[in-house]
């Protein structure tokens, strides 16, 4: 008597046996497939924004402006001399936008010495006004006081006046090229008619301005990285040092374990959730430290919402060390710290630097608890220091979108590139530095 | 039972526990100076626990407890005052799986010696060119001294680690079956160079293997199981020490009838 089934019910049962596992598989590949497709649409989208012609025109051309068109070539005194002649009454509107530190209500009626102090000013005007003195001296504060890149791009925007017309995207631009040229010349005959990509270098150098045609991501991308450094000083020495005090030195204790869950508990807290946190502590209670809404509080919050990935991932890094190694240093009559400190934690950095990685990524894409917590939308200076006034990536590219005009959705799709690059780089460095450790431990 | 009268190791009355449970009964047994002393037993008995009791490795798991006396020299091991980093200095230890450090082997050997504050080039030199003689390594690696220890073969890793632990000058070496993972040449040179050690060293080595432990020891202790029905149908099992004797008495003539039969190879 056997409870095996017969030859014919064998080949029957195998039959169907087989078919279930290629159901499984199709259904495996599918998801893949679909996952594929997501991000093909991402790269799509972002590209086909990014890239495609335009129709630009210029209230000046700027060849009568300068030799050959090249406006940076000129000295300061030769741009104010532009603004002066094309844009006379927007002078004292450039000093006090520039160059004023007092409120804009006394801008007008302070003496010059309070409203430019810490500025070069001529002496004889230092009692004055802004409105006692002549055009002239008022575009020499300008000429003295702002840098040549600064002048260079008012006289872009406010003299040549480059205006972006129409742009198609690039779509459009590799398939119906005919017909996006006839609409284009139809419709704006003096227009310039020519394909752009809006990622380029002028782009990256560029600081923030209200012209889609000359903003570029200089300062959000200094602001991110600036937000990133501060975030992995911060929470990579605490998040590490609180793994190894839970999974080398605390007890199974219940007051531990309940310390453990709530780490792991902290990680799924959402991230808005996170910029209140920093927006208590530090933006308003620390506020003599970080000064308000700067670099420092955003770095701070920013390490507070990656601390409880980097406990995790590096506690995991620490139990994944072999107990053998351990044993030995032990054994050889190490003490507890000169265990940790020369065999578990080098064997744990390559896990540790990949969660670090993981943590990082997700820091400088979020946008959330920079919002709360206050990152400038507009702001043209670089950041100088950690106690600077910034805005970030992920905040310049919603603020992009929220404009009216299309272009800047345009310059927005070249922002959410640089942020891809720079994620991209970061975790190329990250990992080499990892394969680096593993090497060194394999010898 | 030695001749010259001198004990290394003693323990008296030792119980040991994981967390509630009673792993090794009453075990009172002292261990000759500079002899090799083999741990025999099949596998439960407790003579690894035993083992590594007596270099306190068992304080790293969390809820081991040691009751009783192990003394080092007449000194109590478990003495309030007496530093676990201390003991596992002067009573080094050989693992079942070898485990060199992911390091040089020049690093893995100086590690002991710079963990006690050695510096000077020239000092953990002549250190590890030592070490690594007395564990007859030397001319099969004094070329490659940076050439990571992972990279060395299963036999040679373990004599690697047998340098790294002479390399601190212990006076005692345990040596939890420092074979079961090597093939017959690798452990026949272990065997040789433990020989050699003998003279310098006072060594302990458990074993799963008679022939071995016939081959080496001294002395020999054979430790077995006692079982108990618990209410509810379970089982209470702890390990005991049935016999210590010279290794050829206890294999020509076992005073013990357990004993004979595990030697017969009735059990194990």
């Amino acid at each position: 008597m056997t409870y095996m089934p017969n030859d014919q019910q064998f080949e029957r049962g195998l039959r169907m046996r087989h078919l279930r596992g290629s159901v499984w598989q199709r259904f495996f590949m599918l998801s893949t497939i679909v996952a594929l497709l997501a991000l093909l649409a991402l790269f799509y989208n972002v590209f086909d924004q990014a890239f495609g012609y335009v129709a630009e025109q210029y209230q000046i051309d700027p060849a009568t402006l300068a030799p050959d068109g090249d406006i940076s070539a000129l000295e300061n005194d030769g741009l104010t001399a532009l603004l002066l002649e094309y844009q006379p009454r927007k002078i004292p509107v450039y000093v006090r936008d520039n160059l004023s530190v007092v409120d804009a209500s006394q801008f007008t009626t302070l003496p010059l010495s309070q409203v430019l102090a810490g500025k070069t000013v001529p002496e004889e005007f230092a009692d004055k006004t802004i409105r006692d003195l002549a055009p002239q001296d008022q575009a020499n504060l300008l000429a003295t006081n702002l840098s040549h890149e600064q002048l260079v791009q008012l006289v872009t925007t406010d003299v040549v006046g480059a205006e972006i017309l129409e742009s198609w995207d690039l779509t459009s631009s590799l398939f119906r090229r005919a017909e996006v040229e006839a609409t284009a010349r139809e419709k704006y005959p003096n227009a310039k008619f020519y394909f752009r990509s809006w990622i380029n270098f002028d782009f990256l150098v560029n600081p923030g301005s209200s012209v889609p045609g000359a903003a570029g991501v200089r300062t959000a991308l200094l602001g991110s990285l600036w937000v990133i450094a501060i975030t992995v000083i911060f929470a990579f020495p605490i998040g590490v040092g609180a793994a190894i005090y839970l999974e080398e030195y605390a007890t199974r204790s219940r007051i531990n374990q309940i310390i453990e869950t709530n780490v792991r508990n902290l990680a799924g807290v959402p991230s808005i959730i996170y910029g209140l946190l920093g927006l208590a502590i530090f933006v308003r209670a620390l506020q003599f430290v970080t000064d308000g809404r700067t670099l420092l509080s955003a770095g701070l919050t920013m390490g507070l919402l990656i601390l409880p990935v980097i406990i995790i991932n590096a506690q995991e890094a620490l139990r994944a060390v072999s107990n053998a190694i351990r044993e030995a240093s032990y054994g050889l009559g190490a003490t507890k710290w000169q265990t940790i400190w020369n065999q578990v934690l080098p064997a744990a950095m390559p896990g540790i630097l990949t969660g670090t990685i993981l943590a990082m990524s997700r820091a400088i894409g979020e946008t959330a608890p920079l919002i709360v917590i206050g990152a400038s939308t507009f702001i043209v200076f670089d950041p100088n220091g950690p106690l600077s006034k910034f805005t970030a990536l992920p905040i310049q590219i919603y603020q992009w979108t929220s404009r009216p005009q299309p272009q800047f959705r345009d310059i927005a799709a070249a922002a959410i590139i640089v942020l891809l690059v720079v994620l991209l780089l970061l975790n190329a460095s990250a990992i080499y530095l990892r394969q680096r450790f593993k090497r060194k431990l394999q010898g | 039972m030695t001749q010259n009268g001198a004990y290394a190791i003693g323990l008296k009355n030792v119980n040991i526990f994981y967390g509630e449970k009673l792993a090794v009964k009453d075990v009172t047994l002292s261990i000759a100076n500079q002899k090799i002393t083999a741990f025999i037993g099949p596998s439960g008995c407790g003579k690894s626990t035993v083992l590594r009791s007596i270099n306190r490795m068992n304080d790293l798991i969390p809820g081991a407890r040691v009751e009783g006396e192990v003394t080092f020299h007449g000194q109590q091991l478990y003495d309030e005052k007496v530093d676990a980093v201390e003991v596992r200095r002067r009573i080094g230890m050989v693992f079942q799986k070898p485990n060199p450090f992911p390091k040089s082997i020049y690093d893995n050997v100086a590690y002991g010696p710079r963990l006690l504050g050695v510096r000077s080039k020239n000092k953990l030199d002549e250190i590890v060119e030592r070490s690594i003689k007395s564990s007859y390594l030397w001319d099969e690696v004094k070329t490659d001294l940076k050439k990571s220890g992972m990279a060395l073969s299963g036999g040679q890793q373990q004599r690697l680690c047998i340098a790294r632990t002479i390399a601190v000058e212990p006076e005692v070496i345990l040596m939890d079956e420092p074979c079961s993972a090597l093939d017959p040449i690798a452990t026949q040179a272990i065997e040789e160079l433990m020989k050699d050690l003998v003279k310098t060293y006072t060594i302990i080595i458990v074993t799963h293997n008679m022939q071995q432990a016939q081959r080496v020891s001294d002395y020999t202790a054979f430790y077995s199981i006692r079982k108990e029905e618990e209410t509810g149908g379970k089982e209470k099992r702890w390990g005991l020490l049935v016999e210590h004797n010279h290794t050829e008495k206890l294999f020509s003539a076992p005073q013990n009838e357990e004993t004979e039969r595990y030697i017969r190879g009735e059990f194990g």
